[in-house]
């Protein structure tokens, strides 16, 4: 139990420490943040329930009014803006890519990117477009087309957050939970 | 850690936090309600008339809390002015300001521990139905002590590689800081069971 809860408050914590690593921009100028990665890795490392929980209270405390979103911002503004839908659908997609790294019994550098990008793309764009939709006013269609150059930034970041969990699966064997 | 709130104190931090939740609540409801530009757009002339009553320095940090807008406001004059519904573009432009800048306004104006209060009453029916909510209330102190002192370690990590190689640390950081996370978690874990666990 306090171990679970160590975990999964050190992972929310993690969430906010990157969002202070510098921006890292794609070659056609658009700027990734490494948080959505944090999101993939707390559903890759902590798996489903535990790695929902961890997001959601990183969540919770940006509501509260702290500032750990990338460059800072948080309170409740930010879920009056267009990308609330990503916000919302965060917890959903750390589930979703715990659940698959939990169940399919792979190489686990593939099978998290794999559940990576399902989770923390397939996902998570769903809810970010429909968010997107709502708050400009546009169809769904429209809304996708606004985000699809994010796409590709996060597949990357899917695919270092394979390499990342097997690179922590062999330095600390004993905290993936998702496979414990 | 620092939070959003206001340095300059205004008569909004002498209401009460649920009170402001609770207006928030309605009247982002009604404003999404609406669809005409111009009810839109006194909408926004309330919020900035209401930002000013906290005087000009207050008013300027609220500008500065919009500043995250900018590129969907870039995005919606592009679309309205290619498709020419400028009206709608209006509407949807002053929608997103006055939302955003209303819930900042809250944020601004209410202190993190008024927030947590009002959390930890909404938990109540959790309490009632026999859940202890004290797992989460511990959690959240957690990781306000913990992200700073994570982000320190992950500006240490960069130092070091930046000592050692011509080329930026980016990604290759985050391994060793997931790691000192999960050790981090295990020594808090064991302190915590030293001192009686969660019972």
């Amino acid at each position: 139990m306090e171990r679970n809860l160590a975990l999964v408050a050190m992972f929310a914590a993690l969430i906010a420490a990157l969002g202070l690593i510098p921006k890292l921009t794609l070659g056609f100028g658009v700027p990734i943040t490494a948080q959505t990665m944090g999101v993939m890795l707390c559903g890759t490392v902590l798996g489903a329930r535990r790695g929902a929980l961890a997001v959601l209270l990183f969540l919770a405390l940006v509501a509260l009014g702290l500032p750990l979103l990338a460059g800072g911002r948080g309170g409740l503004g930010v879920f009056a803006t267009p990308s609330v839908g990503f916000l919302v659908g965060w917890p959903v997609a750390a589930f979703v890519t715990g659940l698959i790294v939990q169940n399919w019994r792979g190489n686990l550098a593939v099978v998290s990117a794999v559940a990576s990008v399902l989770g923390g793309i397939v996902v998570l764009y769903g809810f970010g477009v429909v968010g997107m939709a709502f708050m400009l006013d546009k169809t769904l269609a429209e809304a996708a087309l606004l985000v699809t150059a994010f796409i590709p930034g996060d597949v990357l970041k899917a695919v270092l957050a394979g390499g990342i969990t097997s690179g922590l699966a062999k330095a600390r064997p004993n905290s993936i939970l998702s496979r414990g | 850690m620092i939070s959003l709130t206001s340095p300059v104190r205004i008569w909004a931090h002498d209401m009460r936090a649920g009170v402001k939740l609770g207006l928030l609540s309605l009247a982002t409801v009604a404003l999404f309600a609406s669809e005409s530009p111009l009810v839109l757009g006194g909408a926004a002339l309330g919020v900035g008339a209401l930002y000013l009553t906290g005087g000009a320095r207050f008013a300027r940090a609220g500008l500065d809390g919009l500043r995250m807008l900018w590129p969907f406001l870039v995005v919606i004059a592009l679309w309205h002015g290619v498709t020419g519904q400028i009206e709608a573009g209006v509407a949807v432009t002053m929608r997103l300001l006055t939302a955003v800048a209303l819930a900042n306004f809250v944020t601004m104006t209410t202190q993190l521990s008024d927030m947590i209060a009002v959390m930890s009453w909404l938990l109540t029916p959790l309490r009632r139905l026999g859940l202890s909510t004290r797992a989460l209330e511990l959690s959240v102190a957690l990781v306000v002590r913990f992200a700073p002192v994570l982000a320190q370690k992950g500006g240490r990590l960069t130092e070091s590689w930046r000592a050692r190689s011509p080329r930026r640390a980016g990604w290759k950081i985050v391994t060793p800081l997931a790691a000192l996370a999960i050790d981090d978690a295990e020594y808090v874990a064991e302190a915590l069971r030293a001192r009686g666990g969660m019972e």
